[in-house]
């Protein structure tokens, strides 16, 4: 039956969000020939609409339904109503990463072994490992395009790059390079290459960055099996009596609610998103919220122990030139107690242009400390740290006591407390992340705290055991057998890597495991 | 109110940032002197209060470089709000009231006529906690920076896709390393 689909269908897969896991999820499932319907909450802005203005784009693409934060986290202080900055549009936050594509590493699918069990973290091991999920990676690097892997060669290194380069190579470090990034070095996949623009977080109007919204949507829309429908905002997911889910309740642009019936329901609605549906979804069978018997649904919220470095130098940068991730340092990436932490990190180029910076480099500064800082834009290079944060009980997304959407629905709350494991290993990105910039003639460098989180983990994770988690290997939940989660909710850990290139290869895994279900007649 | 062409007090050197030339100016009650063009723009605040709040902007985030203007085109965000609410006028003007109380305690002058730039600032320290001030300084995050004309000062170039990127032009010229 080709797309669109009926309302009543209910032999359709439903995938609830675009972005990484939703969108490629889709796409797989569409390919071999099951049809699928994608609720987008947001808009469709193709490459053509996105705009190379970060408070404009900020303004298009953005998630900006209200949430509430409380902890002792300084984004809370920062920016208590914005937690996170993800997207509300077709594609997810693919359209607004970076492209950074990194495997997670073969300690880090197993924390709890390897860092043994840390007081006040709730660190568990993934069911999966890392010779599990090789060809799954690798199908993943190719489909993604993934430059240093599949022959394709390394995009060129920025102004940015090059001082991140010379000063780490000063100070020892020797995994230096401009990264495994899926932004086309050359073309391919119908994609135009790299043009080095510098605004790869307000969409790539080039092409060249790999996006559900590109790359894997039109793909998926081909074979007629695939139906995204924007601006469909998932309120609730039903069930039967027998505990399976049977459709979804969603409101559309005109705020009007439908129910869409289904096969299987897939939630992929990011880390805040995705937990508070199915705390949402509670009914009186499942008064908990849906698929949450251990209690685990919303909670080990991770967004990595994040932090950036700028250092200003007498001389110009002009770093917003390019690629905003041009480059990496990978060394300090292993797990090393000797430098008073479980972990690891990396270091990644970063850059913000002038308005971003206003607001983001130390949120609530004034005066002339802040301003003499300002004043020497262009002669500031960047670094973001992206580090293993703890899992913890209490950092968790919960339902709003107060908050209500424009649907009447709760918000949600994320609470988040700094594990000292964190902060130390924040301290020592920082310490290492000025003596980068210093050994090349730093002026000044500056500590940023942690901005809005762009990686958001954990919050309905993997688990061998039911009562540890909320899904198992497949991002089956324990509970209930036609309900997925193919979203980074699913990390049982959080790895020092970006979790991209890992969400998309579970979606490509995961819709093999949910086809070859189907096939047998178990789905 | 005297019509004054010409040099304004050594420390008002920035109100003559506006460009060559000598700008007409006029002297307030106070002795501030305030932008002309400014002193007649439609507002809902007193011409003296946004002339406070253009130089409290300023002393929030200190640039040499950039005009009064700018500041005042930030200020005027607060203005326009300000005509639609009593709430945000009253705040505006009972903002700036309780800055000239502290400078006349301080210095026996209205804020904008305290004469140090750091006496100034230490007299926002004191009430950086104030609903009033992170009022004025928030607005300035967006008000000031995010003006386009100001960019190319920062040595910010902005939109790039219409020009093809930086491929071409200069991604990785550095040439000091």
């Amino acid at each position: 039956m080709p797309a669109p689909y009926d309302l009543n269908d209910d032999s359709v897969a439903v995938i609830v969000g675009s972005g990484a896991g939703g969108g490629t999820l889709g796409t797989q499932l569409a390919l071999k020939g099951i049809d699928t319907v994608i609720l987008e909450a947001g808009s469709r802005h193709e490459t053509e609409d996105f705009i190379n203005d970060e408070w404009d784009s900020f303004g298009q693409l953005a998630w900006k339904d209200k949430r509430t934060t409380s902890g002792d986290w300084q984004v809370a202080k920062d920016f208590p109503n914005l937690p996170a900055w993800i997207v509300k549009a077709v594609g997810g936050s693919t359209t607004h990463w970076a492209g950074a594509s990194l495997r997670i590493q073969e300690h880090e699918f197993k924390t709890l072994t390897n860092y043994g069990a840390i007081e006040g973290a709730n660190l568990l091991d993934w069911p999966i490992d890392l010779k599990e999920m090789e060809p799954w990676y690798a199908m993943a690097e190719d489909r993604m395009g993934v430059t240093r892997t599949n022959g394709i060669p390394g995009l060129p290194g920025n102004n940015n790059f090059k001082v991140l380069e010379a000063g780490a190579k000063k100070i020892g470090y020797k995994e230096v390079h401009t990264g495994r990034m899926a932004i086309n070095s050359e073309p391919r996949d119908d994609r135009a290459s790299c043009l080095q623009i510098g605004f790869c977080f307000q969409g790539c109007k080039s092409g060249a960055k790999w996006s559900t919204l590109v790359s894997e949507i039109p793909k998926g829309e081909e074979t007629g099996r695939l139906e995204v429908r924007p601006d469909s905002q998932v309120l609730r997911i039903e069930h039967d009596a027998s505990g399976k889910v049977t459709g979804v309740v969603y409101a559309d642009k005109d705020g009007k609610e439908h129910v869409q019936k289904a096969r299987i329901v897939a939630v992929a609605g990011n880390s805040i998103e995705s937990p508070r549906l199915l705390l949402n979804s509670q009914s009186s069978m499942f008064p908990d919220g849906l698929a949450n018997s251990s209690g685990q649904v919303g909670r080990n919220y991770m967004r990595h122990t994040t932090g950036s470095v700028y250092a200003t130098f007498d001389k110009p940068v002009h770093m917003y030139r390019g690629t905003t991730m041009a480059g990496i340092v990978q060394d300090e990436a292993r797990h090393d107690t000797s430098r008073g932490f479980a972990g690891g990190y990396e270091f990644e180029t970063l850059s913000l242009g002038l308005p971003f910076m206003a607001a983001f480099l130390d949120p609530g500064k004034w005066g002339r400390d802040f301003s003499s800082a300002m004043d020497e834009y262009r002669n500031m290079a960047g670094l973001w740290i992206v580090g293993e944060d703890m899992p913890r009980e209490k950092n968790r997304i919960t339902l709003s006591d107060s908050d209500k959407d424009a649907f009447g629905m709760p918000v949600a709350n994320v609470n988040f407390d700094d594990h000292p494991n964190d902060t130390a290993m924040r301290n020592h990105a920082y310490q290492q992340g000025s003596a980068i910039y210093d050994a090349v003639g730093a002026v000044r460098t500056i500590h940023t705290p942690p901005y809005p989180s762009t990686h958001n983990l954990g919050t309905n994770r993997m688990s061998e055991k039911p009562e540890d988690g909320v899904v198992n290997r497949f991002g089956q939940t324990h509970d209930i057998p036609n309900l997925f989660v193919s979203d980074g909710s699913q990390f049982t850990t959080g790895a020092a890597e970006n979790p991209t290139l890992t969400i998309v290869a579970l979606a490509l895994r995961q819709a093999d495991h949910i086809a070859g279900r189907m096939a047998s007649g178990e789905l | 109110m005297a019509e004054v062409m010409g040099r304004a007090a050594p420390n008002r050197r920035s109100f003559l940032k506006g460009g060559a030339g000598l700008l007409a100016m006029t002297i307030m009650p106070s002795g501030l002197i305030v932008g002309q063009a400014w002193s007649q723009m439609p507002q809902a605040t007193k011409p003296e209060t946004f002339a406070t709040l253009v130089q409290m902007s300023r002393d929030t985030y200190p640039h040499a470089m950039i005009e009064d203007k700018y500041y005042a085109v930030a200020v005027d965000i607060l203005d326009q709000a300000a005509r639609a609410s009593e709430g945000d006028l009253a705040m505006l003007e009972d903002g700036v009231a309780k800055l000239n109380d502290a400078a006349r305690t301080k210095h026996d002058k209205d804020y904008a006529a305290v004469v140090s730039d750091d006496d100034r600032a230490a007299i926002l320290k004191a009430m950086e906690s104030d609903p009033f001030f992170q009022k004025i300084r928030s607005n300035l995050v967006v008000g000031l920076y995010n003006q386009k004309e100001l960019w190319p000062m920062f040595g910010y170039e902005g939109a790039s896709a219409d020009k093809g990127g930086y491929i071409e032009r200069g991604f990785d010229d550095i040439d000091w390393l």
